[in-house]
This record gives structure tokens, C-alpha cells and sequence, in this order.
């Protein structure tokens, strides 16, 4: 015994040089990192300003009818408590709210006050006090920031990645596709003439890894061409898709279920992605807003539906936020749409949410209480929101928070209690 | 100091590439890639080459008969009305008790489904028909890029093109963004911007794709019939005359200043957005009453009377002369000058381009008051946009139009280029929003996007290729910008397609 400490000692003694000692002596945080690893979180972008007024209507609220007009929804929106419904096509996110999984931010917005979508959408996805104060996205920050504790990675479903996952550490990126041939020669050739590209090197290998992955995340599932339509072919007014109707619509609700299933069954790999990130567009509303809401948020909500079904018991360590750049006016405008405003309503769901109403004030719709005489008036910073969810759920320390992962938002409360 | 020294560094590294080295920047990064031979061409007077593509006229035409917005208009109107009354019929049949008296009672109903089918097929007809209209335009788009001789002159236009985003995400501008930049934007692309600005703005497939056409003055003659329940609103109960009571609609407005002119940092106000939708309202297009449908028009019982004040300029024009007004003085503001010379250098030279080079760009602008083709030739002559090593990763578009253009080809069908540009994330005529297309590295090199233009490459080298040899293909392709690592790797492929096919995913092929 006495012969084998000083040997044992002298081992941690060249363990802590070496910057290992924390690692051998927590143990009990070893213990605790099982269960932290398993915690997701997702991030859907709505991007072109989307209706905060027509996600959540707020229909008891005494202001809502006469400043919508033929715009505002009655009974057939979902009914969630005294003020708020969903909208009808919100049918999954309406289950989930039932069943305590799912909430609503109903006056949420990021500290940019432009009206500019490119503007807003750079704010809300580098989680920056200001416009064009940095190049990366606060998600690809915040998998910086756990990386130094635990393996974290992640992933954007799409043919080209958000902004909000853009930065130092090279995330995935996958869209439907037809698979890599495996024993083709070109990708190993490829990989070694990209040896010294910082840019195409580790993108390809990352692609590659990626690819094999899929086999196995996308089994099962029809994940090629469905989703591939509903990576491109879904979107409001279809641009190539002139027809469509009824069955047009169903198909791409299919579609857009099996594109969310296929980001779940990445996140369910081992090893897979815990940290994603999905962007839909086409939700810039300035004339003919019913037709295109009806579209486009019955395809967020096949997306959702995919996302949940797909997690299954993993569904419980999941936290999914969807958030756009800005809301739009109160008033319904000259074209039956509505123009750029401010406060829109973001939406918070997962197994892991504990249950609860409104997430924030409601201001309500006075004419008095909208910001500029204008827009619903925001009472919430949306990156307290996003703090918040990262703080309780994925164990992300505060410091970085105030500083790294959302600079200078020391002043910013992230929102306690919502897991 | 450290900028004198970066200066310098730059100089130097322009001054070293000789004659070929800057015959190939020509051709692949101002032009849309080598054709074979064109290096060659080129290198005999590389900045003669491109001065000389420089055309008052403007820029060329894509290959076909050219259909004019209007008519293309006038098809997408009538496709509605048969898929209006399609869907009536539809609705008949489906209640068929409701619907008997009215069509004259059909004994046949019973057998209802086959008949809806029949309904239906015209309705489709045009939709594949609209859809082909977009692809053929699209392909005569491409062809034109990948074949012509002057490849700096479209890719000039191509940037204003974007500049100006008409997108087919509208399924109503779908048929349209073809004949706008027939109509608006390459017509235009050497004079000044001025007359640019004016013919994008008011052709009808902006006013369309950012809702103008229906923005109408609250304190216009047709607002305050309409609130009457006058002849607009004849029938229409005052309770629901109210809850549809015509107003303004602010996005073109917003966009012209945001996107097209002095930028998000312009120094305009929300209230300057908003009186500029005023003064713009009345500018439409025409409908089947006026028998000038798909036109652009003046309505100026629409137009909100009276005097506008924008970015502190009192504006008293009566009618549309107020929108001409306004938009002259933004084209003239030195922000406009700056926001949209800082774009050309991205495009051109680098997502993060030298200051000297906007700044050159900026005077060039400013002292010919917006003569787009002396911008043009300002580019040409700046040192900084000649720096051998590029710096510029090519967007999908550049990426399979350099391909055919190494191939010596031009794609035949839109079948062969169509959905990879899709997959790619750039799906035909179909740019995000009117902020178009972006341009950055970091846009287009995911992953994802890596995997899936290797895949291309295969498959394309498999079609192209032939009994050519790649080492030469290359040589074509990239002429002193082949790197001698490229050059191994293409010369101990097994095979030509695989020699080709590593020649288009070569790092400096990815990038100009």
C-alpha cells in the first residue's frame, strides 16, 4: 500500500498537468452528464415575419375584432384559455398545449426595432445586441460553449444552413437527397485535395459523415422524395406548384411531417445531434394573409407534428422554440394583409416543458398599449427566452450566457421555470 | 500604417500575375467561367476583353420568341377563372341537391366522380402549362449563359437581376420574373441607374410580386366611394364595407429603400416608409374593365392627394410624377452610391472586399451620376478586383453554368440543371425574398450542399465528358489557376469522368 501511493499520486499530480484532474475527480458530474446529454433542443426560424396575432389570436381580447376586421378569427380558432386560441391549422401544437407540452410568448421580440426582415432575421440569429455586430449564430455559440464540458452536436435540416448555426465549430447540414455511393472513389479523393481548403475540408467530411448517418436516422421513413418536395416545393403560393388544391395540400402536410420525423431521427442516433436548427420561409404576409397563413402554418404544424412523433421517448428531454424576426401591424392593411410591426408570438414545446399559461405579459391590443400606435407591443426580449431554455435545460452557464453566447445581455433576464 | 503596408502587399500581388494569370481571372471571375479556348482569347488584352462587352444597348436577350409580362398576365387570369369554376363545379357536385336546380337538374350526377376528374384536367392543363412557361424561360436563361461569348456583360445583369428579385415563390409572379428582366432589367444595365431604378419599379411584376397593385390611398376619390358603398361598393353592407375598407399597403415602399436604393442605414423612418407608400399609391396595373390587363397604369382616383414629406424633401408633384420624383432623388443619394457599390464588390471580388475598391467604385458612381456601364469600367480598371488568389465560392447558379461552360456545352433540357439547382438551395427563379439571392461563402458551402455538388459533378462528368481528355478539359477551364495539386489528382483519376468530375469539385473550380 504505502509502495503504491506515491505512485498514484504522482499520477493525478501528472493527470492535473495535463488538465485532467477535473475529469477524475468529478465523478458525480460524470453521473449527472448521462442524463444532461440526453436534453435537445430545436430551433425553427419563421422567416418573413410572421403573424403573431394569427398563430396565438388573442379572441378575448375586447380590441382584436375591430383592429383585424375580416382578418380576425372566432370560433374556429383552438381555444387555449380565456384570451388566447390557436390558429385551426395549429391542430398539433394545439394537442400538445392540451397535454401541458406546449405554450405560446404572445409579445415577444428581438432588441431590433427596423421593420427590415434582413435586419431582424440577422438580430434574432446572432442573438446580438445590434445589427451586424457578429458574423455567427448564438446556436453554433451556445454548442461552442458546451463543447468545452461534453460532446455536443449539431445539425441544420435544409440545402443550406441558418445563419443562427453558423460559426466557429462546423455543424451538420443535411436536406433529402439520393444518398453517397459508398464505394465510389471520388469522396476520398475529394477529401484528400481538400486537405488544406479550411472551407470545403472539413464541410465535405462533415456532409460524409452525415450521409452515413441518414441511413440510419431516415430508415423507414419516405425520405427522399416527400421530403425532398417539402423542402421545395411547400411553400405558400407553391411557385412552381400552380396547381395543387385540397390533395396538393394534404401531400405536402405529409411531406412536411416526414421532414420533421427525419430531423427527430437524427437527434435519436447514438451520437446523434442534440442541437438543430430549421428555417421555413414564405410567411411575409402584405396582402391575401389568410390563404397564405392557412399554407404555411399547417405546414410549421405538420413539421412539429413530425419533430414529436418521430422524438418518441426522447420527446421528454426535448425543448423545441420556434421564433421569427418581428411581428406584424395590429391593423389590418388596405390589402387585406398586414405590413412589418413589432411583437409577434413565439412558441415553446417539448416533453420537457413543465405545464403552464402565457409565457410573458400580454400588453393586450388598447390603442394605448401598441407600440408606436402601431404593432403589439413587445413586453419580452427574445433572448431572455432563449436564455432561459439554455440556462435550465441545456445546463449552459450563465456567464456565457450574458456574454458569449448572447453578448452584452447582462441586462436581459433569461426566463426561469419553463422546464 | 498597417494599411499602407497591406496596400502594398496588394499591389505587388497584382503586379506579379502575368498576362495568363490574368486572363484566367477574367474569364472565371468576371465572366461565368472558361468555355474552351476562351482563356486563350482572352489573354491577348484581358481587360480589353471585358471593356469590350461593356454595351450601351444593354444586355443581350436569351435565346426564343420572346413572351411579353403581359400576356404571360393575361394566362395566369385566365388559369384562375378555370380553376375558380372548376372548383364551383367541384362544390356542385359534392351537393349535388343544391346544385341540380341551378345546372338544369343532370340525370347523370349520380356517377359524379369520373365527371369532377374531367372538370379538373383543363385546370391542370394550364398549371403544367404556367410550370413550363417558367422552365423554358429559365432554360433559355441558362442556355444564353452558359453559351455566350460576352460572360461579363451577363453577369453584370445577373447581379442587377438580383438586385431587383421578382421571385417565383408568388405563385402569381412565376410566369413573370422571365420577361421582367427581359423587360426592366436587361435593357437598362449600362445607362444610368435612374432609368434602371424607374423601369424595375414600375413594371408590373414588381408592382405585383410587393404588393403595390393594390395599395389604394385612404383619402383617395376610390376609398371615400368606397366607404359611401358607391359604384365600387355597390351591395356590400356598410358593417362589411368597413371591415374591408381599401388602404395602404407599405412593401414596395419599404423594399426600395431597404433593398434597392440607400440601404437599411439610409436614415429613413418608419414615417418616411409610410408617406412614400402613400405618394406611390394609384401606380397598378391594369384590369379586364379597362381591357389593360397585366399593364402598368395610373389610377388617379386611387392615388392619396396631396404634398409628401420624405427624408426631410417636401414633395408637391401631382399624380404619379410625385413616385418619379422621389425615386430620382433616391437613385442621386450618395447612400445609394455607397450601398450598392459595396454590393458590386462583394459580387465581383470578395464577400469582405478592400475598402479602396468601394471606394473607387463609390467615386465612379458619383462623379458620372449613376453611369452604370463607367461603374462597369471603373470595376474593370481597379487592381483590387485582380488578385490572383479568388475569393469568391461560386453560388450554385455560377456553379453548373462554369460546368457546362468547361464542358463546352449548354444544357438542353431543364430536366438536366433544373433540380439540382433546387437541391442546391437555389431553386429556379425562386430567390427567398425580394433581398434575392445571398452571395457569401457561408450561404452555400453547408455540408449538405458540398455532398450534394460532388454528386452532381458524377453524374454530370458521366453525361459530358465523352473521349475528351480532363487534363486538357482542365487546362481549358482554369488555365494558370489550375493548381499543381488539381493537376495530379485529374492526371491519376481512372477515368476521364473521374478526371472531370474532380476537375469541377477542384477548390479553385468551386471558387473565382
Amino acid at each position: 500500500m504505502n509502495a503504491f501511493t506515491p505512485s498514484r499520486r504522482g499520477l493525478l499530480a501528472t493527470a492535473a498537468g495535463f488538465g485532467l484532474s477535473l475529469q477524475l475527480l468529478a465523478v458525480p458530474a460524470v453521473a449527472a452528464d448521462a442524463a444532461l446529454n440526453k436534453k435537445k433542443v430545436i430551433v425553427v426560424i419563421c422567416r418573413g415575419g410572421m403573424d403573431g396575432l394569427s398563430v396565438a389570436p388573442p379572441v378575448g381580447d375586447s380590441d382584436y375584432h375591430g383592429l383585424r376586421g375580416a382578418l380576425a378569427f372566432g370560433s374556429e380558432a383552438l381555444p387555449l384559455d380565456g384570451t388566447f386560441a390557436l390558429h385551426p391549422q395549429l391542430t398539433a401544437v394545439h394537442a400538445m398545449a392540451k397535454a401541458g407540452e406546449a405554450r405560446i410568448v404572445p409579445a415577444v421580440a428581438t432588441p431590433d426595432r427596423a421593420r427590415s426582415h434582413f435586419e431582424a432575421q440577422d438580430v434574432l440569429e446572432t442573438g446580438a445586441p445590434g445589427v451586424y455586430s457578429t458574423t455567427s449564430g448564438w446556436l453554433n455559440r451556445t454548442v461552442e460553449t458546451l463543447s468545452a464540458h461534453r460532446k455536443v452536436d449539431a445539425i441544420s435540416i435544409g440545402p443550406t444552413a441558418p445563419l443562427l448555426l453558423r460559426g466557429k465549430v462546423q455543424t451538420a447540414s443535411w436536406s433529402p437527397g439520393r444518398g453517397v455511393d459508398a464505394e465510389a472513389r471520388l469522396p476520398t479523393l475529394l477529401q484528400d485535395l481538400y486537405r488544406n481548403d479550411a472551407l470545403l475540408g472539413p464541410a465535405l467530411a462533415r456532409g460524409l459523415a452525415t450521409e452515413t448517418m441518414a441511413k440510419d436516422a431516415t430508415a423507414g421513413l419516405d425520405g427522399g422524395q416527400g421530403a425532398m418536395m417539402a423542402q421545395n416545393g411547400g411553400k405558400a403560393g407553391g411557385g412552381f406548384k400552380a396547381g395543387g388544391g385540397a390533395q396538393g395540400a394534404q401531400g405536402g402536410r405529409e411531406a412536411a411531417k416526414t421532414l420533421g420525423e427525419s430531423l427527430a431521427g437524427f437527434m435519436r442516433e447514438p451520437g446523434g445531434p442534440t442541437v438543430a436548427a430549421i428555417s421555413l420561409d414564405g410567411f411575409d404576409s402584405h396582402a391575401g394573409q389568410a390563404g397564405l397563413l392557412t399554407q404555411r402554418l399547417a405546414y410549421l404544424d405538420a413539421v412539429l407534428d413530425g419533430v414529436h412523433t418521430g422524438l418518441g421517448p426522447e420527446w421528454k428531454n426535448t425543448v423545441v422554440l420556434v421564433a421569427t424576426e418581428f411581428g406584424r401591424t395590429a391593423r389590418t392593411n388596405g390589402t387585406q394583409g398586414t405590413d412589418h410591426g413589432t411583437g409577434s408570438t413565439a412558441l415553446i414545446l417539448g416533453g420537457a416543458l413543465k405545464p403552464g399559461g402565457i409565457v410573458g405579459d400580454w400588453p393586450t391590443l388598447k390603442q394605448s398599449a401598441l407600440f408606436e400606435n402601431r404593432d403589439v407591443a413587445p413586453t419580452l426580449d427574445m433572448r431572455g427566452l432563449f436564455k432561459g431554455v439554455l440556462a435550465e435545460h441545456m445546463a449552459v452557464d450563465r456567464t456565457a450566457l450574458d456574454n458569449t453566447v448572447f453578448p452584452s445581455s447582462a441586462a436581459v433576464k433569461p426566463v426561469l421555470g419553463l422546464v | 500604417m498597417t494599411v499602407d503596408r497591406d496596400k502594398r502587399k496588394e499591389t505587388s500581388a497584382v503586379a506579379l500575375a502575368d498576362k495568363d494569370m490574368l486572363a484566367a481571372i477574367a474569364v472565371t471571375r468576371f465572366g461565368l467561367g472558361a468555355k474552351p479556348g476562351e482563356i486563350a482569347e482572352a489573354a491577348r488584352d484581358p481587360h480589353g476583353f471585358l471593356r469590350a462587352q461593356i454595351r450601351r444597348s444593354g444586355a443581350d436577350q436569351p435565346p426564343g420568341q420572346p413572351v411579353t409580362s403581359r400576356e404571360r398576365m393575361g394566362e395566369f387570369r385566365d388559369y384562375q377563372r378555370e380553376r375558380r369554376e372548376a372548383r364551383l363545379e367541384k362544390t356542385a357536385d359534392v351537393r349535388p341537391a343544391a346544385a341540380a336546380p341551378a345546372n338544369g337538374a343532370d340525370p347523370t350526377m349520380a356517377d359524379a366522380r369520373p365527371k369532377r376528374r374531367d372538370v379538373a384536367d383543363p385546370v391542370k392543363a394550364v398549371g403544367n402549362m404556367l410550370r413550363e412557361d417558367i422552365s423554358s424561360d429559365f432554360t433559355a436563361r441558362t442556355q444564353l449563359a452558359a453559351s455566350t461569348d460576352a460572360a461579363f456583360r451577363e453577369r453584370w445583369t445577373l447581379f442587377w437581376a438580383n438586385h431587383f428579385t421578382v421571385s417565383a415563390t408568388k405563385a402569381i409572379t412565376g410566369t413573370v420574373v422571365g420577361p421582367f428582366e427581359q423587360e426592366a432589367i436587361r435593357p437598362n444595365v449600362f445607362g444610368h441607374f435612374e432609368d434602371l431604378l424607374g423601369a424595375a419599379e414600375s413594371h408590373p411584376a414588381m408592382l405585383t410580386y410587393l404588393d403595390q397593385i393594390q395599395s389604394i390611398g385612404p383619402d383617395s376619390q376610390f376609398a371615400s366611394m368606397q366607404r359611401r358603398g358607391g359604384p365600387f361598393g355597390v351591395g356590400a353592407r356598410p358593417q362589411q364595407a368597413a371591415l374591408r375598407s381599401p388602404g395602404l399597403n407599405e412593401n414596395l415602399a419599404r423594399e426600395i429603400m431597404e433593398l434597392h436604393t440607400v440601404g437599411v442605414n439610409g436614415g429613413y423612418t418608419q414615417a418616411d416608409v409610410t408617406e412614400f407608400a402613400r405618394a406611390m399609391t394609384g401606380l397598378s396595373i391594369g384590369n379586364e374593365r379597362d381591357g389593360n390587363y397585366g399593364a402598368a397604369v395610373f389610377r388617379e382616383q386611387a392615388h392619396e392627394p396631396g404634398a409628401r414629406m420624405i427624408m426631410g424633401v417636401r414633395y408637391d408633384q401631382r399624380g404619379k410624377e410625385q413616385t418619379n420624383a422621389i425615386l430620382t432623388d433616391l437613385a442621386a443619394k450618395p447612400q445609394t452610391a455607397r450601398f450598392i457599390c459595396g454590393k458590386i464588390a462583394r459580387h465581383f471580388v470578395a464577400d469582405d472586399p478592400p475598402p479602396a475598391l468601394v471606394a473607387r467604385l463609390e467615386d465612379a458612381w458619383r462623379s458620372s451620376k449613376g453611369d452604370l456601364a463607367y461603374v462597369a469600367d471603373t470595376l474593370i480598371s481597379a487592381p483590387e478586383a485582380w488578385d490572383p488568389t479568388p475569393a469568391k465560392f461560386k453560388t450554385p447558379y455560377e456553379f453548373i453554368v462554369s460546368s457546362f461552360r468547361a464542358a463546352g456545352g449548354q444544357p438542353q433540357t431543364f430536366q438536366s440543371f433544373g433540380p439540382i439547382l433546387t437541391a442546391l438551395g437555389q431553386k429556379p427563379f425562386s430567390a427567398p425574398s425580394p433581398k434575392g439571392w445571398p452571395e457569401d461563402a457561408q450561404s452555400w458551402a453547408a455540408p449538405d450542399a458540398i455532398v450534394k455538388r460532388m454528386q452532381f459533378a458524377q453524374a454530370f462528368s458521366v453525361n459530358t465528358v465523352r473521349d475528351r481528355d480532363p487534363k486538357i478539359l482542365a487546362a481549358d477551364a482554369l488555365g494558370e489557376r489550375l493548381t499543381p495539386d488539381t493537376a495530379k489528382a485529374i492526371a491519376r483519376a481512372e477515368s476521364r469522368q473521374e478526371g472531370f468530375a474532380l476537375l469541377l469539385m477542384s477548390p479553385e473550380f468551386q471558387r473565382r
